[in-house]
């Protein structure tokens, strides 16, 4: 039901998108069309070109290639420990790459800390949600940028402002909140995830990363998530979404990579590939058909393998194809 | 897209309207305020001596000693932090004073600036040793208080010859310091002394720094939710030294009042002090894992302490009974802190 909503606006966002290309994009066209604003020349908001990580002699991450664009959606998926977070934590300067260059804006960058990632445009909304329970909204709206007024010594929060701006910019996001005063820990888990992304639009990030934003959250409550992030997209940021449910990525990514065991073994501009390609890959297809025959042998596959048909189709009836 | 979305209404109507009670009972301290209230009239009931403006003025002088400490106290315990060497570090501070003045025949003025830069030296190294072997502040403190107290009895047997250091009471700068930091003053007839005065600065600068400004927001953060601050782009590492270094100037302001109040200082003394720091932040509605407390609430805590300590004696009981009443507060302040807590954030 969320997947169907999920397909359609996104293929009407598509055809009255900001640069007017059409659901299908390919590397080519996205890099004439997106420019860097400072210097005009064809350049991506950021390119990772066979980035690796190493713990000790544990290899974490090898061979990373991908790449991130204003107003799309990157979406890196893979099962648990395939390197997903080690990859996020690069980007957001909480780890540091030995392997491979890192470039933002065509320039290559080693970040050393969250700090620097902040700078440089790179917000991260994590998985364990970067926010402090016990602080109202708006106090976590701008922890770590607070605005200030008055000089020297007395230079003090400006409480009013900042409550508003909280509260119209989270309006702005479509996102109705009770009261900017309340702990933000009594919030639900959807609508922390959605004041993170509020708040790293507001400090003008130019790329988003998201750490499996949907994985703890129902159906409806994923359904809104993934709406914002499509506004985010909309917004022109440069979106990179972070999951293992290939019918979440499908619906919002432009391009995907996939990682397994900490190696990319796939990546796919998204006329390239369809769900069930997607889903295939994630899956690996010949332990995927090994799961299907342990199925069939205990008597259950028929009612999922339905299930799932039905899913499938009905998703992939969405698609513009 | 957006036609999806619903814009929010102007009066959201799951926002209840706040009563003023409420927002009051929201408050940290609480639960410190009704029990100092309770004492308050307890007291005035079986001392009626204590109703007397100068024996008030007794136990505020007593809220103060304590008070000043439990502000540092209480903002490093907001910030998530324990000191257990907050105690002896006050002795520590005003022994550095009295002995360095004493032993280089300078003005005591030199040895106070020392002691400064001791005190604050002592919370650096506390917050430095956290913050790079991410050890417990119970075990870094606990060590630090063990070597203060060793410190303090050998330096001073080393310096001074004896257990208590040498008076001070004739050198130059002394009377000038004893009025900054140890005088009396007299105000419509009441005693008052200089450390009540400086508590209650203290306190008026710490509420406002803790909730109206930068750093102030981000010891709340620190406390609460350590790596969600860093993600964000708080100075977490210099947050919490600056809070131990808070504790360290506190100490230093107590230490000074503690040499000046007479002329010469114990060098065994301190010990267990920093207990009852902890226990005013905590009656005051600090929580012991961080991230939620008052400056005032510490202040109240203390004032607690100080009615507790002096009512006893006014109401002429023995005071021995004073360490039954002080974990007696403790317990019923913070079931009431919690009790309230609950109330407020279900309604």
């Amino acid at each position: 039901m969320t997947a169907n909503d999920m397909n359609s606006n996104e293929t009407a966002k598509h055809a009255a998108g900001p640069t007017g290309t059409g659901p299908t994009i390919d590397q080519e066209t996205l890099l004439q069309n997106e420019t860097d604003p400072l210097t005009h020349t064809p350049v991506h908001l950021m390119e990772l070109e066979g980035v690796g990580k190493h713990y000790g002699n544990i290899i974490a991450l090898t061979e990373v290639t991908m790449a991130v664009d204003m107003g799309r959606v990157t979406c890196v998926l893979g099962d648990n420990g395939a390197g997903k977070s080690t990859l996020i934590k690069i980007i957001a300067g909480l780890h540091q790459h030995d392997e491979g260059t890192f470039k933002i804006m065509g320039q290559e960058r080693k970040l050393t800390s969250p700090r620097e990632a902040l700078d440089s445009g790179i917000a991260a909304v994590y998985q364990d949600l970067a926010v402090v329970g016990l602080m109202p909204i708006w106090r976590n709206f701008f922890l770590g940028s607070e605005i200030t007024t008055g000089r020297g010594p007395f230079r003090r929060l400006d409480v009013k402002a900042m409550k508003e701006i909280t509260k119209n910019e989270l309006a702005d996001m479509g996102i109705d909140l009770r009261d900017v005063e309340q702990p933000i820990g009594q919030l639900s888990g959807g609508e922390r995830q959605c004041v993170a992304i509020a708040r790293a639009v507001h400090f003008g990030a130019k790329a988003l990363i998201l750490d499996e934003p949907t994985a703890a959250l129902g159906v409806k409550q994923s359904g809104v998530v993934l709406r914002y992030i499509l506004q985010a997209r909309d917004r022109g940021l440069g979106v990179i979404f972070i999951t293992h449910n290939p019918h979440h990525a499908f619906p919002v990514g432009d391009r995907f990579l996939l990682l397994k065991r900490g190696k990319s073994i796939g990546y796919y501009d998204k006329k390239d590939i369809t769900l069930d390609e997607l889903t295939a890959q994630m899956a690996g297809g010949a332990e995927l058909a090994e799961l299907a025959h342990e199925l069939e042998a205990l008597g259950s596959h028929g009612d999922l393998a339905q299930e799932l048909e039905a899913e499938v189709a009905e998703t992939a009836g969405q698609l513009p194809h | 897209m957006t036609t999806l979305l619903k814009p929010p209404p102007a009066l959201d109507e799951r926002v209840g309207k706040r009563g003023m009670v409420s927002n009051l009972l929201g408050r940290p301290e609480i639960g410190a305020l009704v029990g100092a209230i309770v004492l308050f009239i307890f007291f005035s009931i079986v001392a009626p001596v204590f109703l007397q403006a100068n024996s008030f003025a007794t136990v505020l002088y007593g809220s103060s000693t304590i008070g000043i400490m439990a502000v540092g106290v209480a903002l490093l315990m907001i910030g998530g932090e324990f000191d257990l060497s907050a105690g002896v570090a006050v002795i520590s501070s005003a022994l550095t004073a009295s002995l360095f003045s004493w032993y280089f025949s300078v003005n005591v003025w030199v040895g106070v600036g020392l002691a400064l830069v001791v005190s604050l030296a002592i919370g650096f190294v506390n917050g430095w040793i956290l913050m790079k072997t991410k050890l417990p502040s119970f075990i870094v403190t606990l060590a630090t208080f063990l070597m203060l107290t060793g410190l303090n009895l050998a330096l001073t047997r080393l310096i001074g010859g004896s257990v208590a250091t040498p008076s001070i009471a004739t050198m130059d700068g002394f009377a000038s310091a004893q009025a900054v930091f140890a005088n009396d003053f007299t105000i419509a007839g009441v005693d008052l002394k200089s450390p009540v005065f400086i508590w209650i600065i203290l306190v008026a600068i710490t509420s406002w720094l803790l909730l109206r400004t930068r750093v102030g927001n981000w010891i709340f953060a620190v406390g609460g939710d350590e790596n969600a601050a860093r993600a964000v782009g708080v100075p977490v590492k210099w947050t919490k030294i600056g809070l131990f270094m808070g504790v360290g100037f506190c100490g230093w302001v107590l230490g000074m009042h503690n040499l000046f109040a007479f002329d010469a200082v114990q060098s065994g003394e301190g010990i267990g002090n920093e207990f009852l720091y902890i226990i005013a932040a905590v009656i005051g509605g600090c929580l012991l894992t961080g991230g939620y407390g008052s400056a005032i609430g510490g202040a109240i805590g203390a004032f607690i302490f100080g009615m507790a300590n002096k009512g006893i004696v006014y109401a002429q009981w023995n005071p021995d009974w004073f360490k039954f009443f002080l974990g007696l507060m403790l317990l019923l302040a913070t079931i009431v802190n919690l009790i309230v807590k609950r109330r407020a954030d279900s309604k």
